[in-house]
């Protein structure tokens, strides 16, 4: 027999006040099988050991919850279906961070297959996948390779068992470069009075071992997903998992065969640490009803490799494993079930009334251990927590700039020179990274240069002026003069140097938040044929197969809000979630989480830990929104730094007329653009200081429940009365860039204005909570906004939709303006880019003035539409305005931005990109 | 009139085709097992998407060579009328039952979306519904739908006016904008977008309904 020493107890991730602990609860020393069993039992991964008594804090009830936390996932009760049969959504969120760190594509492909086997286990039919995704930064070595495996991994699985993926979120944050967070949600629908649970009650019951053969994968993936990573976490890689969702998609047919049946006691999936945690689970369940215990037989469990001791499949992770408990006698009729979808049975073991797991192999026992020890009565640990001072409130924020203006003469050049002239001095300088903004304008004889300094930057006076120098010198020019001069900004009243537009067109062409379509592309969000609303939406929606009604889905955290008030920043993810459902006119109804954190025995990390637990607990608390089902993930450090603290939330509503909803497209022209919920212009932690001008200081925006609440229920009533044409989430980046993003999903430019007395910059960008967008029929305006008084919300007019650009602030002096599909260009093509190889410079240009003429245009556009109609008017006569009409097949079945992207397309480089000259009408061919 | 979905372990895409074929025939299709070879006498036949055999080997394949297609196969040269969407699309090319093979996608990546297609000669014949000329969109969800075949193969199809669906900007690199094609009888369609998932104004449009009735009532008026 193998001789337990302390390094062996060290290897398996338990202290040695834990060993002490062990050997006085079963009187002796244990067995190597022993040992690995609660190795497994008591890591944190499955005994909860920091956490648990925390997470009782937690309101897990309402009138609706069927079942709360405790079982392999959460259900909820979602009404009667046409045949008067109660239907019930089973939900939860788990995460596979270190496996998909190790092994993008395996690492997330199983989290997913895990997931969803927690929900389909229930009983129900995985209807709906979401993944909430946390990756390094674009400049770090990995994230590219990492980014491309885990979603590769997800679609790979998903796709194949035929769920669709509809929705979730991507952050990238330098935090998370070496611990991505992969966390996925499934959500199933069962009827309820087929609602199966874990608990093993009643002796001598077959228990019935599903799914593929055991094989050596995976061996401790629970204790590597309780440990810190380092150096050599990444030759941990044959402890991650290998998925098959073919044997996955039989697995969930023959199971859901079966259960329609009467035969099934109990059932548990087989997750982190396989068969022993499942067994000990069911087991211990069924003890705590009553009578438990369970007697398993390894040598009848089906084995993918000769020679396995039992030690390897006790602890072996080997993917798509169910353990059962049927009732006596059913064992036939359940093995034909699984036979005819080609997946293993086998009769493993029997339960018992022992209160005892006794484990036999070639004839010996190799384990025979109580159940208490192992599962009720595990380590739980009240850690020290240190709880993190509130930050102080932010400043107003202030940005200093350097503004240049070079002016060159050179009397004898034509216009066409000139031009030529001053789009080369642009071109060469634009790569400048302490340049934010730079343009020119030109007068007969003379280019005026106009350049200013990027925040945070001294702008580089001395090689403009050398560049103007060499001009003269080479007898480009006869004379030049510059001129350069400091200003300071408040951040609150404008952008810095650049204007409203170009600073939210940055945001939205940011890593945060360009557009995730290169993701959700790769996933199968139409399959089952019940999406309403894909990925790419605040909610997704998704029909509740034979019923009108929908289930509305979301994943919401913003960690950076965590970061700064673990508390507050909690609140806010619930808030969050609860508004994404209310936004397509859902009713929240409970949420599951996967709680993200560093090493609980920090008392810092701690400290975020017990505060987020605090924030969720109240904010669920005041909206009626209970906890049903959850994951804890701790230990996300490398080399001794934390992640930042993620209390991903995933939340789950119901719409009871999927007639009624409202999208984030659907504004048309003319409709009014409506703000609703209190504006202060709260900048403290908002992106558009965070990514604009690095400032990252401050408490975030804080939620107030009762308003939150109020305004949900509005944006319900107002939807569900059909009076709303779009409505969107007012989050990251604030009301400009949600606008621009309700622009660009409806194909309608916008006209925006600033209502009096607010400070502009705070206005637009500011993160107040509790806010929506909402676009109103020209003529329904007025009645909305009384319907909004008398329900004591604010509602404010701050847009109309139509035409083809983005406008703020329309005066005598022009406006702040932006094509609406130089926007969508810039919003969708950083993703890909990064995607494609070496990160791209992404910077909004000033003018160009390079002319065209109408011929070139045309033929660039014929090149890549060979069929289009195109009538092209130069609007004044300077080769530099046109108007373009075309007609053409291509523009088909596509929204009027993507007609207008296929056009973009056509001519970019060629335009640089300056299309602020060029008016589109597009058509599609009848 | 009377139709049947085949199921091969890992379809996935059965029941969507059965909510389609219930709705546009007014009678719940038979489910076909692929191991068996019986199959009661259908009218039509549909091969629904999904990963059959988990794409092992080639995609299709396997399922090419399963008990059910050897029924299917005569019941084609019977002139039963057969869709294969998707999966199925691949299965009746690697079964020999349409000319051509559907590769990887030009891009390499799975592409999950709706397409807009032109309805070619093919397709108006096999659903009235549809004019030839006229744009309908599908969604599609592949991961092998560029459509390949020999430069001649290809002449044929085009001359022959046995192209059914062309796509509008093509998503996945098939040979011609190649979406569907027919087999020489007609009676045969393949296609690699998804008329069964659209077949509702709020779930991504009807046009996909249009098909199958317009396919129904052709039957049913023959």
């Amino acid at each position: 027999m193998t001789d337990i020493t302390p390094e062996l107890v060290a290897e398996h991730g338990l202290k040695p006040d834990e060993y002490d602990r062990l050997t006085a609860a079963i009187g002796r020393a244990p067995t190597l099988v022993e040992l690995g069993i609660f190795s497994v039992m008591w890591s944190e991964h499955c005994s909860y050991k920091s956490s648990r008594r925390h997470l009782r804090k937690l309101p897990t009830s309402a009138p609706w919850v069927v079942q709360g936390p405790g079982e392999n996932a959460g259900v909820i009760s979602i009404g009667k279906n046409r045949d008067g049969v109660e239907l019930v959504a089973i939900f939860k969120m788990e995460s596979h961070n270190h496996p998909s760190y190790i092994e993008p594509y395996q690492g997330a492909a199983t989290g997913v297959g895990g997931i969803m086997r927690d929900v389909f286990t229930m009983g129900a039919r995985p209807v709906a996948n979401l993944n909430a995704l946390r990756f390094g930064s674009w400049d770090h070595a990995r994230t590219r390779h990492l980014v491309g495996g885990v979603v590769a991994g997800i679609g790979g699985y998903g796709n194949c068992m035929g769920v669709p993926t509809v929705g979730g979120e991507t952050n990238f944050d330098a935090a998370y470069n070496n611990n991505i967070l992969v966390n996925a949600m499934c959500v199933g629908v069962a009827e309820r009075h087929r609602v199966f649970y874990s608990a093993a009650r009643g002796a001598g019951n077959p228990v019935v071992y599903v799914g593929s053969k055991t094989g050596r994968d995976g061996i401790h993936g629970a204790t590597m997903a309780s440990a810190e990573f380092d150096e050599q976490s990444e030759e941990k890689r044959p402890t991650v998992q290998v998925g098959d969702p073919f044997t996955e998609k039989l697995l969930l047919e023959a199971c859901l065969e079966l259960m329609a049946s009467d035969a099934i006691v109990a059932i548990q999936d087989m997750g982190a640490a396989g068969l022993t945690s499942s067994s000990v689970e069911m087991a211990s369940k069924g003890a705590a009803l009553g009578e438990g215990g369970i007697d398993l037989d390894l040598d009848r469990v089906p084995q993918r490799e000769t020679g396995m001791t039992a030690y390897e499949m006790m602890l072996s992770e080997s993917q798509e494993r169910m353990l059962m408990v049927l009732k006596p006698g059913k064992e036939d009729a359940a093995r034909a079930i699984f036979e005819k979808w080609g997946v293993d049975f086998a009769v493993i073991g029997e339960t018992t009334a022992s209160g005892r797991i006794v484990v036999r192999h070639a004839g010996e026992v190799v384990a025979d251990l109580p159940l208490g020890p192992l599962a009720d009565e595990a380590p739980n640990y009240d850690r020290p927590h240190d709880p993190k001072q509130a930050p102080a409130p932010l400043a107003d924020p202030k940005a200093t700039y350097v503004e240049v203006e070079i002016t060159l003469e050179a009397p004898d050049k034509s216009a066409d020179g000139l031009n030529e002239l001053a789009a080369a001095f642009i071109e060469d300088r634009l790569t400048h990274e302490s340049i934010a903004n730079i343009g020119a304008t030109i007068s007969p004889g003379r280019i005026v240069i106009y350049a200013v300094s990027a925040f945070g930057q001294s702008l580089l006076t001395a090689p403009l002026r050398e560049a103007a120098a060499n001009l003269k010198q080479s007898g480009v020019i006869e004379a030049f003069d510059v001129e350069a001069r400091e200003a300071s900004v408040d951040l609150a009243d404008q952008p810095g140097a650049i204007t409203m537009l170009t600073a939210a067109a940055r945001l939205m062409t940011g890593p945060d938040l360009c557009s995730r379509k290169w993701i959700w592309s790769q996933y199968d969000w139409s399959v089952m044929a019940d999406t309403v609303i894909g990925p790419g939406a605040d909610a997704a929606l998704v029909r509740v197969h034979g019923t009108d009604r929908a289930l509305a889905v979301t994943t919401d955290v913003t960690p950076r809000y965590v970061a700064a008030d673990a508390r507050e920043g909690a609140r806010q993810a619930v808030a969050e979630a609860y508004r994404n459902i209310c936004a397509v006119g859902a009713a929240p109804l409970a949420i599951t989480n996967c709680l993200n954190f560093g090493n609980p025995e920090r008392p810092a990390v701690m400290g975020d830990f017990v505060a987020a637990i605090d924030g969720i607990a109240d904010a669920c608390g005041g909206l009626d929104f209970p906890v049903v089902s959850g994951n804890v993930s701790l230990y996300n450090e490398t080399n001794g730094v934390g992640i930042p603290p993620t209390p991903a939330i995933g939340g789950v509503g119901l719409l009871d007329d999927i007639g009624r909803t409202a999208r984030v497209g659907g504004a048309e022209a003319g409709d009014e653009l409506i703000a609703i919920g209190i504006t202060r212009g709260h900048l403290a932690q908002s992106l558009y200081l965070r990514d604009l001008f690095g400032i990252v200081e401050g408490p975030p925006p804080t939620v107030d429940l009762g308003t939150e609440r109020r305004n949900g229920e509005l944006i319900r009533k107002l939807i569900a009365e059909g009076l709303v044409t779009a409505c969107h989430d007012v989050s990251d980046g604030g009301l400009l860039v949600a606008a621009a993003e309700m622009a660009l999903a409806s194909g309608e430019g916008l006209e925006l204005k600033t209502p009096v007395k607010q400070r502009k910059a705070a206005f637009w960008f500011g993160e107040d909570q509790g806010r929506y967008l909402i676009a109103v029929a020209p003529g329904a305006a007025d009645t909305l906004l009384l319907k909004a008084a008398m329900a004591g919300v604010q509602a404010t007019r701050i847009g109309r939709f139509g035409g083809n650009f983005i406008r703020l602030d329309q005066s005598e002096k022009g406006a702040d303006i932006i094509g609406l599909l130089d926007l969508a260009e810039l919003h969708e093509r950083p993703l890909p880019d990064f995607m494609a190889g070496p990160v791209a410079a992404s910077s909004v240009t000033g003018e160009n003035l390079m002319p065209m003429p109408a011929d070139a245009i045309r033929n660039m556009i014929l090149e890549a539409l060979p069929d289009a109609d195109i009538e092209i008017e130069d609007l004044a006569g300077d080769g530099d305005h046109y108007r373009a009409r075309i007609v053409s097949a291509a523009f088909n079945g596509r929204t009027r931005v993507q007609q207008h992207q296929l056009v973009y397309k056509a001519l970019k480089g060629k335009m640089g990109g300056e299309l602020h000259a060029l008016a589109l009408e597009t058509e599609p061919r009848d | 009139m009377k139709s049947a979905v085949i199921v091969f372990p890992a379809s996935n895409c059965d029941r969507d085709a059965a909510v389609a074929l219930r709705d546009a025939t007014g009678n719940q299709p038979v489910m076909a097992w692929h191991g068996d070879r019986d199959l009661p006498d259908v009218d039509l036949i549909v091969l629904p998407g999904g990963f059959s055999y988990g794409d092992y080997l080639r995609s299709g394949a396997m399922a090419a060579r399963s008990p059910m297609m050897e029924t299917v196969a005569d019941r084609a040269a019977k002139g039963v009328r057969v869709i294969g969407i998707c999966n199925g699309f691949q299965i009746l090319t690697e079964r020999g039952l349409l000319p051509g093979a559907l590769l990887r996608n030009a891009g390499l990546e799975f592409v999950c979306g709706p397409v807009a297609m032109r309805v070619e000669a093919a397709a108006a014949r096999f659903a009235p519904s549809l004019t030839a000329g006229e744009y309908v969109t599908f969604p599609i969800a592949h991961h092998d739908g560029n459509y390949t075949a020999e430069k001649d193969v290809l002449d044929r199809l085009e001359a022959e006016g046995r192209v059914a669906f062309r796509y509008v900007a093509n998503p996945n690199g098939s040979a011609n904008d190649i979406a569907g094609v027919v087999n020489e009888a007609g009676n045969v369609l393949g296609l690699m977008p998804h008329p069964e998932r659209a077949i509702s104004q709020v779930l991504g449009g009807v046009d996909g309904r249009r098909f199958f009735e317009g396919l129904v009532g052709a039957m049913a008026a023959a």
